[in-house]
């Protein structure tokens, strides 16, 4: 569960977000819609903890292992593989079976046969879906995803769809993307920042 | 137990970056060998060994700036200390993994550098040797907290040295000091103290320079 009320997040004098109120329900469906600067991707560092809000009352219903966050950048080595990266992601976060969970989503995000290159051989979308498979790694119960489908071909795109319909209603959503008629059927809450 | 287990991840992880990038420790290991040899046509004829000395601690400080300044460019690239901090291991095993890991660089660098010290100027004790490790792990703890300051700035190239030179300037004095002082054991004494009160600085503000 997610709830604000007159969420303000300034750097210096510039205010990137002002009184926004978000209520979102256990397991419910957010997507945040807004013209580019509009702060969708501030707003979602902000509830991932990864900036604090300058005013206002957050309450996060998650505590960090229970965080899966995709941001704009895929939070993965370069000089590292795959495996090596959920490896490491795997040990921080304490996945039990890691090695069959690592594998399972590599299967399922069709990088199993890209598994040992390196991350900087990869392609923007071959990273996109590592990085999704970095944010639901230990099956996180909230799932923050800024632009989750940029980068992505039709097969990653349909891939991501699949993966959302299982998500959604088993665990908490909050997505910002500019194509929100995507994502219509699963969506209980909209947040609309001007 | 689990805490240790996060750090030797970390570690490991950064030693197999840096085995493939190579961005890191050959550069230091240039910088210190070429330092050292400017050095020794630098000096006149019939200086004292206790400049050589002197000369030593400019190089192996450095150095070690050297090797800070790349401490967190893989994490720069595609925002994966984001992805660290967000883990649910304790933010301090993050900033210790990479004091270890920018640790076993610099004494990398010095394995080769310490003996040419030897060849060309003069000769090092154990007291001596003893200084430089305790002045490394000071050096790498401090600067390993700074380069993660300066990281976040656009100007991180000039903000480093002067975050880490001033702190440095202890641990030169007891590196010194350790090499030429009769009584250098006062001075391992003053770089262990030095090392163990910024270490626990370090591991304790770790958490507050990663997070907005």
């Amino acid at each position: 569960m997610i709830r604000a009320r007159d969420l303000e997040k300034r750097y210096g004098r510039r205010r990137v977000l002002a009184g926004v109120d978000i209520a979102v329900p256990a397991r419910g469906f957010a997507v945040v819609t807004g013209p580019n600067g509009s702060g969708k991707t501030t707003l979602l560092r902000v509830l991932a903890g990864l900036a604090a809000p300058t005013r206002g009352i957050l309450e996060v219903d998650a505590d960090r292992a229970q965080l899966g966050y995709v941001g704009h950048e895929p939070l993965v080595y370069r000089e590292l593989t795959a495996l090596e990266n959920l490896d490491l992601y795997g040990r921080l976060y304490r996945v039990p079976e890691r090695r069959e969970r690592i594998g399972m989503l590599l299967e399922r995000f069709g990088l199993w046969e890209a598994r040992n290159g390196r991350v900087s051989t990869y392609s923007r979308g071959m990273t996109q879906r590592l990085a999704l498979c970095r944010a639901l790694l230990h099956e996180p119960e909230l799932i923050l995803l800024d632009e989750p489908y940029s980068a992505l071909d039709e097969e990653g795109t349909d891939l991501l769809d699949r993966e959302l319909e299982i998500l959604a209603g088993a665990r908490t959503l909050v997505v910002a993307t500019h194509d929100p008629q995507r994502l219509a059927r699963l969506t209980t809450a909209r947040i609309a920042l001007a | 137990m689990i805490y240790f287990a996060d750090v030797a991840a970390l570690t490991r992880k950064d030693l197999r970056v840096e085995l493939r990038a190579r961005d890191t420790l050959p550069a230091m290991l240039l910088f210190v060998l070429s330092t050292l040899v400017v050095f020794h046509f630098a000096l006149p004829e019939g200086t004292g060994d206790d400049a050589a000395y002197g000369l030593l601690w400019v190089a192996i400080v450095f150095t070690a700036l050297l090797g800070l300044a790349r401490a967190w460019v893989p994490e720069q690239e595609h925002g994966v200390l984001d992805g660290l901090v967000l883990a649910p291991s304790d933010r301090s095993a993050i900033w210790l993994g990479k004091t270890l890991a920018t640790l076993a660089f610099l004494v990398a660098a010095q394995v080769v550098a310490l003996p040419a010290f030897v060849l060309f100027f003069a000769p090092l004790d154990a007291t001596a040797l003893a200084g430089v490790l305790l002045a490394d792990i000071g050096i790498c703890a401090v600067g390993s907290l700074m380069a993660a300051m300066a990281a976040a700035s656009r100007s991180r190239e000039v903000l480093l040295p002067l975050l880490v030179l001033p702190l440095a300037i202890p641990l030169i004095v007891g590196g010194v000091g350790a090499a030429i002082s009769p009584e250098g054991g006062r001075y391992l004494l003053l770089l262990a103290l030095y090392d163990g009160a910024f270490a626990v600085l370090s591991w304790a503000s770790f958490e507050y320079v990663v997070t907005e």
